[in-house]
């Protein structure tokens, strides 16, 4: 089973829908238990960053997701969702993260040219950067859906995918059990559900 | 590279899909959920849900499609029409629309704007504008394109993107259902006054179309057509292709 941990930010029927799609066997849940059980997690998110932490630190589950992750449970961070298993983020100020994957969150304006709109909302394409389980299924130069003002930097250790926006822009990364997309899977038509799949299909057991 | 986005817009009223000429004469289309699903497999890259319904159970029925399109579509889903309050935008958001279109909402209440923007974020506040020409200046219109009201379409559009919308619809009622191609002057004194994505609406009749205005005014993001699409005289792919002949970024 599939843990999407609601923690009170932002609209998780579209991806509660995408895994049914797909036939896995997902729910939304705050509830500790059914995150300890389950066999993998979902992080989704949408906002301002320290927002999201706030919330999932009143939630009770900030420490559970670390713990979990940290034994070694397969975990998706999926937007602002990504942007939270990094050190931290300058968006608004300076916020710590969950501080799972070596990085920090900053500013597309930083990296972009100047004409060009912010925020970075639509197709793109992948470039792969590093072989990842999750692009099991796709192709590079695949669209997926991105919306976003800031980005992953400084996540070399962990960057598998780019896409191209005047600068190579993080798209996915991995380390380990970690798994985080930029962009919105279960917005990204085929090829999205075809990345949620290998997912669910990690370790070899169907969630 | 990101793509340029073409998107069908489904006006929905009583739980079936509609298309007028000039904002009236309404022909019955479809079962908005079969063409929706139609849509996103032929490479559409966005749906636009209008609800032109005025009655309460139209809503209902309104919702309830949306609930079975967002069941089985997994691209970006935007709505408008009766958008009014904020609670009109959990209404619809809950439903699973990702963005929310306002036009005659936002200029009773310029505040739902900001308020929207800052509950759930700019990128799920979409301005649309009906704009029309009026004695040589462009003016918004309200109602669907009955009611004149004086704004000036251009610092109206510049005020919202300000208040926090993330996107902008213009519709040209000039070009609208016409099929004689988009309103390229209207559209780049838009695309010169913001900085957000601009969707043109409003005009095209063929492909050809589609192609000019993307040579045309580089700084759009997207083409929106209803009709052409309903009928079949413009397939999405083909659409694409001759995009992707002509230089133009897109997803096929």
């Amino acid at each position: 089973m599939i843990a999407i941990v609601d923690y009170g930010v932002g609209n998780l029927f579209s991806l509660r829908c995408s895994f049914s799609a797909i036939q896995a066997d997902a729910v939304v849940t705050s509830d500790e238990e059914t995150i300890r059980k389950a066999d993998k997690l979902v992080l989704p998110g949408v906002g301002a960053f320290s927002a999201a932490v706030q919330k999932l630190k009143e939630s009770g589950l900030w420490s559970v997701v670390i713990e979990e992750a940290k034994k070694g449970k397969p975990l998706l961070g999926i937007c602002l969702g990504m942007q939270m298993l990094f050190e931290r983020s300058f968006e608004d100020g300076v916020f710590e993260g969950l501080a799972l994957l070596k990085g920090e969150v900053r500013p597309i304006a930083d990296v972009i040219p100047k004409d060009y709109k912010i925020p970075h909302i639509g197709w793109n394409a992948l470039r792969f950067e590093k072989a990842s389980p999750l692009f099991k299924y796709i192709k590079e130069g695949d669209y997926v859906y991105f919306v976003h003002s800031f980005y992953a930097a400084h996540c070399e250790d962990s960057l598998t995918a780019s896409a191209e926006y005047g600068a190579p822009l993080t798209a996915c990364v991995q380390k380990g059990n970690v798994f985080g997309c930029q962009f919105h899977p279960e917005k990204s038509g085929e090829v999205g559900l075809k990345i949620l799949r290998a997912f669910v299909e990690l370790g070899g057991k169907k969630a | 590279m990101i793509t340029k986005r073409i998107i069908p817009c489904l006006d929905v009223r009583d739980g079936r899909v509609v298309k007028g000429v000039n904002f009236t004469g309404i022909q019955d289309v479809s079962s908005p959920v079969d063409k929706a699903e139609e849509y996103s497999k032929s490479g559409a890259d966005e749906l636009v849900f209008y609800d032109i319904t005025a009655s309460s159970e139209g809503r209902k029925l309104f919702t309830d499609i949306l609930v079975r399109t967002a069941e089985k579509v997994f691209i970006p889903l935007t709505v408008g029409g009766g958008i009014r309050t904020i609670d009109d935008f959990d209404r619809v958001l809950k439903c699973g629309a990702d963005k929310v279109s306002v036009n005659s909402g936002a200029i009773k209440d310029p505040s739902l704007v900001s308020a929207a923007a800052r509950k759930y974020g700019s990128q799920c506040v979409v301005i649309s504008a009906d704009v029309k020409r009026v004695g040589g200046a462009f003016r918004v219109f309200a109602k669907g394109g009955r009611e004149d009201t004086g704004l000036e379409a251009i610092s109206w559009i510049k005020r919202c993107v300000d208040m926090g919308a993330g996107e902008v619809v213009l519709n040209s009622i000039d070009t609208d259902g016409v099929k004689k191609g988009f309103d390229l002057e209207m559209l780049s004194a838009v695309c010169e006054s913001v900085n957000v994505p601009v969707i043109a609406s409003g005009g095209a009749g063929n492909i050809d179309d589609f192609i000019t205005l993307f040579k045309a005014i580089p700084r759009v993001d997207a083409g929106l057509a209803a009709s052409i699409f309903h009928f079949g005289e413009v397939k999405i792919k083909d659409l694409k292709k001759r995009m992707l002949a002509e230089g133009i970024p897109a997803r096929l």
